[in-house]
């Protein structure tokens, strides 16, 4: 038995989001007295590999295979479904984010395990196996049963944070196993962001909806962001108006996210934005209007003016950085 | 000289080639002309609604709640009607398959008043993912179809599962994250993001796309003749085929409550930075 964990790298490197797996996955093992096995697909060193060890992962199984260096989701999950028929895996887990909803699905069917997705807390119960997930975009979350011998879970991000258990861990290199596995997606062409902090990887946010005015006024929050090592995100009118890049859209329709720190400037707090910023955990609402629904959702207020305030804050961390 | 066997042979291959590519090129033409694509729909409640849960616990109460075609669904809708109309005829037909009882009917109406030709509802409660994807995969390999889409997730259970167990079911490709779909050259060209970029991909038909954001802009929405159309278009209801679901909900619970609000006055806005570094701890 094992809980079977797979490891996304960027360009030969693990971030963040995996390590927070490997962590979830060692806590999950410990509830069914087994051991932790790290799936990963790609060309990653050796060194890099053993950083899972760190977490408490004991098997890193390393699939290097040239044939899967474009993600082919039939391909992906039929390498995944062999490596935990190996393991002999009865639990796998997977981060909530596009490669995780890509694959998880698939294996689901493959191996006929009932999937948790988007789990923001430890199993509630090993028997029956029930988790805890988000619904209704957040509006209530669901004890699920999965009655499947087989489980799958994906992690929505930053819900759990990352604990060191360090593990003497052996790696095994299965490339060989799957030099025939070829996917029938082709790839034509990718774009790839650079030098920018990714909203889904960010620890603070700083966020502008319709009160910012005008695509003019970016400046000021954008200055703010980078004083704090932040990301910036926005509302759905405000990259539907092309204020802003699509990629900065949160909420129910855009990227859902949990950092340590979100603040939100001259945004209402419409239930659809709020679904997708709720787990952050600690928000910072920035508006004129002292009824806006944001200040429900948020820890610290400031009722006042995006322009006015935003120097001033800028002033001030410029003073703690010091 | 040459034999005349030796003519007759190479006109006999250039004979057979010729034929061969005006074979491939009728099948070509006869997918290319006769593609049929299926959105499915999801039907949740509507998405500034409150949520409250049921005496039960295991439901939410759904009194007095409005349903809405679910938001990614609505847009795949529309780029799917978009392709069709400036295929020049390639795309045959537009379908949607529901699987839900007959009160989500009047929302099965809307995507057909949005301009779909026909629809298909799976006589069923979709108990769950597993059980909803198993229906529509047998409704595609009796029915054929070239393309399915899906939205990325439900705003109800907000699974993201539904599409890819589909395409696993048939064990044919799909596609996650995809943010735009065009056509070229009778080539489907999908574009699909993933953390810190996006690329474009094809895969053979059938397959299926799982769309997000950036599919279409604004969903369309129905005209007042569409509307009058929608009434003499075919609603095909079938039974359910017969498989076990692999999970349930056994409660809802409400999201824990928030601490409530501590103000700083404007003037003095620089204190928040303090209170953010030495209490909240968070910068
Ligand atoms: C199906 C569906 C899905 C949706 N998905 C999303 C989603 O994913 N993400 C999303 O964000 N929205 C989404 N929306 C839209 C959502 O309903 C709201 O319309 C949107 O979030 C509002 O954006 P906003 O807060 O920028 O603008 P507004 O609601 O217009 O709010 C602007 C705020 O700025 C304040 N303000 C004005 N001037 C100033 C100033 N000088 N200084 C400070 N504050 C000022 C105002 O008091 C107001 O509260 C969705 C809607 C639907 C129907």
């Amino acid at each position: 038995m094992s809980v079977l964990v797979y490891t996304e790298n960027w360009d030969g490197k693990f971030k963040k989001l995996s390590f927070e797996l490997v962590s979830y996955a060692t806590e999950v093992a410990k509830m069914l007295n087994t051991s932790v096995s790290a799936v990963s697909i790609g060309n990653v060193a050796w060194e890099e590999l053993k950083k899972l060890g760190n977490y408490g992962a004991s098997r890193i199984i390393s699939i290097q295979s040239g044939h899967l260096a474009t993600l082919d989701n039939q391909a992906y999950t039929s390498v995944i479904a062999e490596v935990s028929q190996k393991e002999n895996a009865t639990v796998l887990i997977f981060p909530n984010n596009n490669t995780g909803k890509a694959i998880a699905p698939r294996l689901s069917v493959k191996l006929k395990a009932g999937i948790g997705s988007g789990v923001s807390r430890l199993p509630l119960y090993t028997h029956p196996f029930t988790v805890y997930k988000r619904t209704y975009s957040g509006n209530a979350f669901a004890h699920l049963v999965i009655n499947s011998d087989i489980r799958i879970l994906t992690l929505a991000q930053n819900s759990f944070g990352i604990t060191e258990t360090p593990n003497n861990c052996v790696i095994e290199n299965l490339s060989s196993a799957f030099d025939n596995s070829t996917g029938k997606t082709v790839l034509r062409e990718g774009q790839k962001q650079s030098g920018k902090i990714l909203l889904t990887d960010a620890d603070i946010v700083v966020s502008g909806g319709r009160g910012m005015k005008s695509p003019d006024n970016w400046p000021a929050l954008v200055e703010l962001a980078s004083f704090l090592g932040a990301a910036t995100a926005c509302t759905r009118p405000v990259s539907d108006e092309g204020w802003r890049p699509h990629e900065e859209h949160a909420g129910q329709t855009g990227k859902i996210i949990a950092p340590n720190l979100y603040i939100a400037v001259g945004i209402s707090g419409a239930t659809q934005h709020l679904a997708g910023i709720s787990s952050s955990k600690c928000i910072v609402a920035i508006n004129t209007d002292s009824n806006a629904p944001i200040f429900e959702a948020a820890q610290y207020g400031i009722v006042g003016d995006a322009m006015k305030v935003l120097p001033k804050l800028v002033a001030a961390v410029k003073e703690i950085k010091k | 000289m040459l034999p005349p066997a030796f003519y007759y042979i190479c006109l006999s291959k250039a004979y057979l080639l010729y034929t061969a590519i005006v074979a491939i090129r009728h099948l070509l033409n006869y997918i290319l002309e006769n593609m049929k694509i299926l959105v499915c729909i999801s039907i949740v409640p509507d998405t500034t609604m409150k949520i409250r849960i049921g005496g039960d616990k295991r439901s939410i109460d759904t009194v007095g709640i409005q349903w809405i075609i679910n938001p990614w669904d609505e847009l795949s809708l529309t780029r799917a009607l978009e392709l069709k109309e400036s295929s020049s005829g390639a795309i045959k037909s537009v379908t949607v398959i529901h699987v839900g009882t007959a009160s989500s009917e009047p929302a099965l109406r809307k995507a057909l008043a949005i301009g779909a030709d026909d629809a298909i509802r799976v006589n069923a409660e979709p108990s769950d993912a597993y059980f909803t994807a198993a229906q529509v995969a047998e409704m595609v390999s009796k029915e054929k179809f070239d393309v399915v889409l899906c939205g990325i997730e439900s705003s109800d259970f907000n699974g993201s599962a539904v599409g890819g167990m589909i395409a696993e079911f048939l064990d044919i490709p799909s596609v996650s994250a995809v943010s735009d779909i065009k056509s070229d050259a009778g080539t489907v060209i999908l574009t699909r993001e993933f953390d810190g970029g996006k690329e474009e991909v094809t895969v053979p038909a059938p397959f299926v796309a799982i769309v997000q954001k950036g599919i279409a802009k604004e969903p369309r929405i129905a005209s007042m003749r569409g509307i009058m159309n929608a009434r003499s278009k075919p609603v095909r209801v079938a039974e359910p085929i017969a498989i076990e679901p692999l999970t349930c909900i056994a409660m809802f619970e409400k999201p824990e409550a928030r601490p409530g609000c501590r103000f700083i006055d404007a003037e003095n806005a620089g204190l928040l930075i303090e209170l953010l570094h030495d209490e909240a701890k968070v910068i």
